[in-house]
């Protein structure tokens, strides 16, 4: 049940996009959102289809498994395009009492939808992609200059690292003592709104006990390695930009420039 | 009255990049107030397949049929079937979460759907059987020790009355004493509450004293299925697939070798001296 929202999930697979350097796919991913909603013409939606289809061929991770992700956001996808669809003032081709659906409406919705599904596979893209360590050292690297100003950029990202971390462990010990329960009779899945509420309270706090549990031998574990935050702290694998970087850079550019000169058509 | 297992499937995340064959073809007949001992290294599959037996995952081909009935037909009661075959999880301790040790044993007779009485009546038996004190009852459990814990969540299992009873490395963790006691009192449920038990471990001496047959996974495959005796008999292949026979085979195997003539069929330390004695005296 848990398992299959995949938003977020890291999809192990050796391809071109798993090796670009997280900070080349951090900016790319951010520019392909803002991409997303600057330009104003058909030809816009063209342009951005081809290419996060073909960056989704190169990463090798199966569309399947992409789109499987969509399936916890629909929610989202149906109220804003009902919003759209409603509100949008224009031509009425429908009205019944106080609703009423314009041709600017169903256009909107629609070509909404379409850009909000880019957005969400991009994104996930990304993730799928990229380990959440690699991840954080992007985010660390990037933010660097926000240390100026007094950002604890270090610990952020190191809170981030580690709640990424947790995720996996968390949901697999919620399972577990899901199935636990379950094997002493306990029942998540029927009866009201109240009845479902009290069953999880013996899901939760075995859960938050193990939670607590972790978090503290995980802070011992690190006292004892002499961790003191970032100062002075050096890394294993520093990131360093490569040709293949420099590429993906370009091609960002080269996509860019594309969906620029089409607006102006 | 018995479970039978035949031709058992189980494949995790099919069609993604973890997709993992985690059981193949298991067949197996357990009877009726068997004891047996379940062993296999880490990633064995043998977590999943106790999974299996009482419906918590469903195979992806294959059936199980418990005392007859397949647990896969549409009208089979699952949840009696859980209050039948109880499961201890691993770390079973982790699953505490009453205010008190008395209640938390409480919570399996309760979603039983028993009366009060009853209830509490076999929670007090269930709690007697692990040997906890009474003035633990009104404890929490999370004040108990590790091994005091996992005893009162054994309980927490036991007050549902379960006609088999599965323990996932019951001993995981705890001190050579705390082991003992553990593994004592699974033999006397078997033995006084005529329990059919079914021991998950990785340690072959664990078992070897009290089970009366071993099962032995291997890459979700049964390997061996035999009495401890005949299993340790092939310690030269239990070694290939990461396990080890108790020590003492491998001292009576020495001693043959080096030319005295004891029997390489003791399976304990007790049963070797005896051996080493018998042939002492000659």
């Amino acid at each position: 049940m848990i398992r299959d929202i995949t938003i977020g999930q890291y999809y192990p697979v050796d391809s071109l996009l798993h090796k670009l350097d997280p900070r080349v796919k951090l900016i790319g991913t951010i520019l392909y959102i803002f991409s997303l909603f600057a330009f104003s013409n058909y030809y816009g939606y063209i342009v951005a289809a081809v290419f996060l289809f073909s960056i989704i061929k190169l990463s090798k991770v199966p569309l399947k498994f992409i789109l499987r992700g969509l399936k916890a956001v629909v929610v989202l996808f149906v109220f804003t395009a009902t919003f759209n669809l409603f509100l949008t003032p224009g031509t009425t081709i429908f009205e019944y009492g106080f609703i009423k659906i314009t041709i600017e409406g169903i256009i909107t919705a629609v070509l909404m939808t379409i850009r909000l599904t880019f957005l969400i596979l991009g994104s996930s893209l990304m993730t799928f992609t990229t380990t959440p360590n690699n991840l954080t050292d992007g985010l660390e690297s990037l933010l660097n200059p926000l240390k100026k100003i007094k950002v604890p950029v270090h610990e952020i990202s190191m809170m981030m690292s580690i709640a990424l971390r947790f995720i996996p462990i968390l949901m697999e010990e919620t399972d577990k003592i899901m199935k636990a329960q379950m094997a002493r009779g306990a029942d998540f899945e029927t009866g009201g709104l109240v009845k479902r509420a009290k069953s999880l309270i013996p899901l939760l706090v075995p859960l938050f006990v193990s939670a607590f549990r972790r978090a503290n031998d995980l802070a011992m574990a690190m006292e004892a390695r002499c961790y003191r935050g970032g100062e002075g702290r050096t890394k294993m694998k520093p990131l360093k930009y490569t040709r293949r970087d420099i590429l993906a850079f370009l091609v960002l550019m080269l996509y860019i420039a594309a969906l620029v000169v089409i607006n102006r058509l | 009255m018995s479970i039978i297992v035949d031709k058992l499937n189980y494949i995790y995340s099919p069609g993604t990049a973890y997709q993992k064959h985690a059981l193949k073809d298991i067949n197996l007949e357990i009877l009726d107030g068997e004891f047996i001992g379940l062993i296999g290294h880490t990633g064995s599959g043998k977590s999943t397949f106790i999974q299996h037996l009482n419906g918590l995952i469903k195979a992806t081909s294959g059936g199980i049929y418990y005392n007859g009935e397949n647990i896969y037909d549409a009208g089979f009661n699952m949840k009696s079937l859980r209050s039948k075959v109880g499961l201890v999880f691993q770390y079973p301790e982790h699953q505490l979460f009453e205010t008190t040790v008395f209640k938390d044993v409480c919570f399996g007779p309760r979603n039983q759907g028993l009366d009060e009485l009853q209830v509490e009546l076999r929670a007090y038996e269930a709690l007697k059987m692990v040997g906890i004190d009474n003035d633990l009852l009104d404890a929490s459990p999370f004040e108990l020790s590790g091994g005091q814990k996992r005893r009162v969540a054994i309980a927490g299992v036991l007050a549902m009355k379960p006609e088999v009873l599965i323990l996932d490395e019951p001993t995981a963790g705890l001190d050579p004493k705390g082991r003992d006691e553990i593994l004592e009192q699974i033999a006397k449920l078997h033995t006084e509450s005529k329990l059919t038990i079914i021991l998950v471990s990785h340690s072959m001496e664990d078992v070897a004293k009290y089970v009366d047959r071993l099962i032995v996974m291997n890459r979700g495959e049964i390997a061996f299925n035999d009495t401890p005796r005949e299993v340790f008999g092939h310690y030269k292949e239990l070694e290939r697939i990461g396990l080890a026979a108790p020590q003492v085979t491998y001292v009576m195997n020495e001693l043959r070798k080096r030319g005295i003539p004891v029997s390489i069929k003791a399976t304990t330390v007790e049963e070797a001296k005896q051996e080493i004695l018998r042939v002492m005296k000659q």
